[in-house]
């Protein structure tokens, strides 16, 4: 099948609003959220359907065409890169709730709904949905199914992977199955939702997406504390672990951070060396008792000022100025590259002590602001790309703070994926028999590798199953595959 | 092919002659006896036996605690029992992380002890007496608990495992966030050894509840209970269990609370007023709520089946089970996890009466969502009735992931679903 046969038979099925192939457009979509990465797809389409992905993805298989699916494209770690010679698969007008069950404290939609509409549509009934990204105003329930996110508050709660309980999958070659139970627990035979979720979109699309409801708490308390250095604010965090609590979210912004927070949203910060922002949710008696145990803590640190959020305007204040750290880096560099990386919690002095000195050997600065509950780390490397080899050094120096997690017991990634960015990096958290393993996962969901093709692993494998006289394959043409 | 001597003198070679032994009709899967057992000590010791076990076509099975071999349909051949009680260390405990590593050997019991020290717990809390890590992750055992902290799916953090061919590898990692590559470690949660032989994994912990209490209230029919466990599932109580009890004793919802001294008047308070409106309420003493435990003995003659249905379910399956069984004369009890959608019914009397119950609430659930697996029963019972049920639409793929895993069907044949 040739472009224009492809294109043909796309707009078959999706009509001519349904498919993009014009060069201009398609150059809309050549990325994601990780801008240093550009791929411009054969084409482009949009299903409003399932059916309509199930044909697109059948068009695929037969012909031997790779396809990347893709949400609201916020994801950070080029996962929903297009490939090329592929078509893109773009969900974002699959955006209806199907089925709202409070009673079971379920709720079905499709993969192009964004992440805080479904917060919003069961609020009435004194429901949410806990896993909350900080790009939650925009990514799709898809895209972070795919990478299993987290945000702020899944220390209690959990991330994305504990809270979809079931999918409507169209697998690579076409087929459509139904993994998870739903609304029923314990479905039969492999856990394959659990390893279908986080798969970064190597394995299928999910079309039909159930997702869990969190009745929402009778009481949440939120402070901030100010102290001297991170040093000091990681003690506190210690102490609040050590003392039997879980809190639904620590977050730590040192002073790089929070100057530039100030520039950008305002919102009062206290000049500080670090800031740690503590929210605790319950039963109203356990909460008030915790606050207070959580507030002794602080003090016994030496937190120079505790700012106790006395409503919910203030809690909103608090989170404004932690959510818009990312972007608040603009007001104070040119440009910047956001890492992220998992230490165990009782690394984290260490490994802070460590990347302060690769900032200076650098001569680069570094922001961090992270998740300190559950040492998930994002070092905001600040650089000018206008600066000759700038942005090379700051790749490097990135890399560098993810081996340092490594070295202290971590992880390449904690919640923004591997995806294209980070597949390099795989062999130093893992073996070539570890990474063979996962891949066998692969073959049984996609056997000829045309999902999301060379994602994840530095080496991708053919599952070599492909009967008759050989062919190379397209993906193996493009180089984006070796056989096993 | 060897012959059976020279099988056993290769084994032999590997695990040492003391950790080898003839296998003995104790050591039969549902009738299927074994010729062997062996005890590796070491990942290394277990990767050279199953690559010998492979390469000879034996069929392995793996036993930790051997507290619930009665899962799953009758081997369909067993040559090889691969038991993990030599493994039996924790690697690696972090209080301060939260999280622990461990061998698959280890009892659930010692691993709790353990952690208390450090007022930690790993948030599963099946009934079985004696389990193994291993053996709780590979049937995906769980208990009441996992209304508030889930089931070893939402707890295991990494894991490392053997292939049948011999293949070591790992997945994740010993911290609680992390999505670098693809988290195996859920894969073979509920796998029954039929992908690999978990070696050790890691789990996240919780902090040890500082105290204490359960709640229940009489309730008289099947709606009164759906009714009561629905008014805690939708308060802000935060429970960490919510347990049904049904028998021709007692008929109950349990609710278990958990909290800091100063928060655990206020839940117990809370709970008991959201309950009073569907029968007496009480504050349970501890040796009540001992009894009350879920359905750890059944007889041999009792066939046992987890039926998994929505919660809002409870009433429509506990009728489904009580008029199948009064119709044909069996007596029934049940408990079961009412806040999460699990139930468990014991029944017995005569063998195909029993089989039609099953058949019944299969037919049931099929209409209305969930499962109905048989979990403990006879063997002639499982010859008679698939233990499964019908698999959904996911069954090929279930099949290709097997036969990627263990193409060679070393791993526990013909005792997972769908023959596999």
């Amino acid at each position: 099948m040739d472009r224009g046969q492809l294109i043909e038979t796309m707009q078959g099925i999706l009509g001519p609003q349904g498919v993009i192939h014009e060069h201009e457009e398609l150059r809309t979509y050549e990325c994601d959220g990780l801008m240093n990465y550009r791929v411009i797809p054969d084409l482009v389409v949009l299903p409003e359907t399932a059916e309509q992905v199930q044909r697109i993805v059948q068009t695929c298989y037969d012909e031997g065409i790779p396809f990347v699916a893709r949400g609201s494209g916020t994801g950070l770690s080029g996962g929903a890169l297009p490939v090329e010679s592929g078509v893109l698969i773009v969900l974002s007008r699959m955006r209806r709730i199907l089925e709202v069950d409070v009673e079971n404290q379920r709720i079905v939609v499709e993969p192009g709904v964004i992440n805080v509409w479904v917060s919003q549509e069961v609020a009435d009934e004194g429901y949410y949905y806990a896993p909350d990204p900080a790009s939650q105003i925009v990514s799709s329930i898809g895209g972070n199914l795919a990478e299993n996110s987290g945000g702020v508050h899944c220390l209690k709660y959990g991330f994305t992977t504990n809270h979809v309980m079931g999918a409507e999958v169209v697998l690579p070659d076409g087929s459509v199955v139904h993994i998870g139970g739903g609304k029923s627990p314990d479905a039969p035979g492999y856990e394959l939702l659990g390893a279908f979720v986080g798969s970064e979109g190597t394995l299928g699309i999910a079309t039909k997406i159930t997702l869990r409801l969190v009745r929402k708490p009778e009481a949440v308390r939120t402070l901030l504390a100010a102290f001297k250095d991170t040093e000091e604010a990681g003690g506190a965090v210690s102490g609040i672990i050590g003392a039997g609590i879980v809190p639904a979210a620590i977050e730590m912004m040192d002073a790089l951070t929070i100057e530039a927070v100030e520039r950008q949203v305002s919102p009062g910060f206290p000049d500080a060396g670090a800031i740690l922002i503590v929210e605790l949710d319950g039963p109203e008696a356990e909460v008030a008792s915790q606050f207070d145990h959580v507030i002794e803590v602080c003090q016994m640190n030496e937190a120079s000022e505790i700012r106790v959020a006395e409503d919910d305007e203030e809690r909103a204040l608090f989170w404004k100025g932690r959510k818009a750290a990312f972007g608040a880096m603009g007001s104070i560099s040119n440009d910047y590259y956001v890492q992220d990386g998992v230490v165990p919690r009782t690394e984290l002095g260490t490994v802070l002590k460590k990347i302060s000195d690769l900032s200076n050997d650098y001569g680069l600065r570094v922001a961090n602001v992270f998740h300190a509950g559950d040492g998930n780390l994002h070092p905001l490397v600040l650089y000018d790309n206008d600066a000759p080899g700038e942005a090379e050094k700051a790749e490097k120096l990135a890399g560098d703070i993810v081996f340092t997690c490594l070295e202290h017991g971590g992880s390449l990634t904690g919640e923004h994926g591997i995806g294209e960015d980070k597949k390099k990096y795989m062999p130093k958290m893992f073996t070539t028999d570890d990474m063979n393993v996962m891949q066998l996962l692969r073959c049984a969901f996609d056997p000829h590798q045309i999902c999301n093709p060379g994602k994840i692993f530095p080496t991708p494998r053919l599952c070599g199953e492909r009967p008759g006289p050989f062919h190379m394959h397209p993906v193996q043409k493009a180089g984006l595959a070796e056989n096993f | 092919m060897q012959t059976k001597n020279a099988v056993l003198e290769d084994l032999q070679g590997i695990v040492g002659k003391e950790n080898l032994r003839e296998a003995t009709p104790e050591d039969a899967i549902d009738g299927v006896e074994p010729s062997l057992v062996v005890e590796p000590g070491s990942v290394e010791e277990i990767s050279a036996v199953m690559k010998l076990a492979r390469g000879e076509g034996l069929a392995v099975s793996l036993r930790g605690g051997g507290t619930k071999t009665y899962l799953g349909a009758p081997p369909r051949s067993l040559d090889l029992i691969l038991s993990t009680a030599r493994m039996d260390g924790i690697i690696e405990h972090v209080p301060g992380d939260q999280i622990v590593r461990t061998q698959s050997g280890v009892r659930l019991a010692a691993l709790q002890e353990k952690l208390a020290e450090a007022n930690q717990m790993l948030g599963i809390d099946p009934p079985e007496e004696g389990a193994t890590i291993g053996g709780v992750v590979a049937a995906n055992s769980s208990g009441p608990r996992r209304y508030r902290y889930g089931t070893v799916r939402d707890l295991i953090i990494g894991i490392t495992v053997v292939l049948a061919d011999g293949t070591v590898a790992k997945a994740g990692g010993k911290v609680v966030k992390n999505v670098a590559g693809y988290d195996l470690s859920k894969l073979f949660t509920g796998s029954l050894g039929t992908l690999g032989v978990i070696a050790d994994a890691n789990f996240r912990l919780h902090p040890r509840p500082e105290s204490a209490r359960t709640v229940a209230v009489e309730v008289e029919t099947p709606q009164a209970a759906r009714d009561a466990a629905q008014a805690i599932v939708h308060s802000q109580v935060e429970a960490t269990a919510v347990e049904l009890h049904w028998s021709d004793e007692a008929k109950l919802i349990s609710v278990l609370l958990e909290s800091i001294p100063g928060g655990i008047e206020a839940k117990e308070e809370r709970a008991s007023f959201l309950l009073e409106e569907f029968g007496e309420v009480r504050t349970l003493g501890d040796g009540e709520v001992e009894n009350l435990e879920p359905l750890s003995t059944v007889s041999a003659d009792e066939v046992e089946i987890k039926i998994g249905a929505p919660p809002t379910e409870l009433a429509t399956v506990l009728d489904s089970v009580l008029d199948a069984a009064k119709r044909r004369d069996l007596t029934a009890r049940m408990t079961g996890h009412a806040g999460t959608g699990v139930t468990y019914a014991v029944l017995s009397g005569e063998e195909g009466a029993l089989a039609e119950v099953v058949d019944e609430v299969r037919e049931i659930r099929t209409r209305n969502g969930g499962s109905a697996v048989v979990r403990r029963a006879p063997t002639s019972f499982k010859k008679r009735v698939d233990v499964w049920g019908p698999a959904g639409d996911y069954l090929g793929l279930t099949r290709r992931v097997k036969e990627k895993f263990d193409p060679g069907y070393t791993m526990n044949p013909g005792r997972f679903i769908g023959g596999i």
